[in-house]
């Protein structure tokens, strides 16, 4: 699958946009995120707190607990900023 | 209805003018233009860097401007977003709505500026004067500005 992250998510994982293959244990958000914390120390840094992180799944806003499947695009970013 | 997510800025009387010419069913036109303040939290700033999800960014617009035009009664709607680096002056943002009467038109602009600054996917990156930079944070009153809009549109669909 396909993950995306932005603003200060892009910068500490060094990653803008990668595509993983997460073990099929890693069923939802959450479980992604936890997975994906194990990458790397900047991983670990970037996705330590779950609730300052906002996610969309396949461009639609998502909440940690939404679905994820092999083809989805996630996005992981910090509450947005714009006008 | 118009979208437009773009790097170079725009000429607000240029696209009011576009927007309703040749429609003599317009009565009112509103506009909002966000602008790049020169200050920076507490701090004096000197630019900015806008970053966006290209893609969801259009998206998400897309179906603010469908509720602004489910909700009013409008004869066109632009909304013109820009990325990348802005200098304090520079124009962010054009919000343009267009209706038969004033308060669908005011109301309809008031409520996609709220709308679009929390569900639009930007990120604000500020410079802060030092050679440092710094993520902007979302604001609370900018959480309540917007959800004003959905207590509103509750209450109205429940009478």
């Amino acid at each position: 699958m396909k993950v995306l992250y932005f603003a200060w998510l892009r910068q500490r994982t060094g990653v803008g946009e990668e595509t993983v293959s997460p073990p099929p244990s890693v069923r939802d958000v959450a479980g992604l995120v936890e997975w994906l914390r194990t990458r790397g120390p900047g991983y670990a840094e970037a996705l330590k707190d779950l609730s300052a992180i906002r996610v969309a799944v396949n461009q639609e806003f998502a909440t940690v607990d939404a679905a994820i499947s092999p083809d989805d695009e996630i996005a992981l970013f910090p509450p947005m900023t714009g006008g | 209805m118009a979208i437009r997510v773009q790097r170079e800025d725009f000429d607000p009387g240029r696209e009011i003018e576009a927007l309703t010419t040749g429609n003599t069913a317009v009565g009112g036109v509103a506009s909002f233009i966000g602008l790049v303040r020169d200050v920076a939290g507490d701090q004096p700033g000197s630019a900015m860097t806008l970053e966006h999800y290209p893609g969801m960014t259009e998206k998400m617009l897309a179906e603010i401007d469908t509720e602004a035009n489910r909700r009013w009664p409008l004869e066109a709607s632009l909304i013109i977003h820009r990325y990348g680096r802005l200098e304090p002056g520079d124009r962010i943002v054009l919000v343009v709505t267009a209706s038969a009467h004033r308060a669908a038109a005011l109301e309809a602009c008031h409520f996609l500026i709220d709308w679009l600054k929390t569900k639009a996917p930007f990120w604000k990156l500020e410079e802060t004067g030092d050679g440092d930079s710094k993520w902007v944070e979302a604001r609370a009153s900018d959480d309540a500005a917007a959800d004003r809009w959905t207590r509103r549109h509750d209450k109205d669909a429940a009478e």
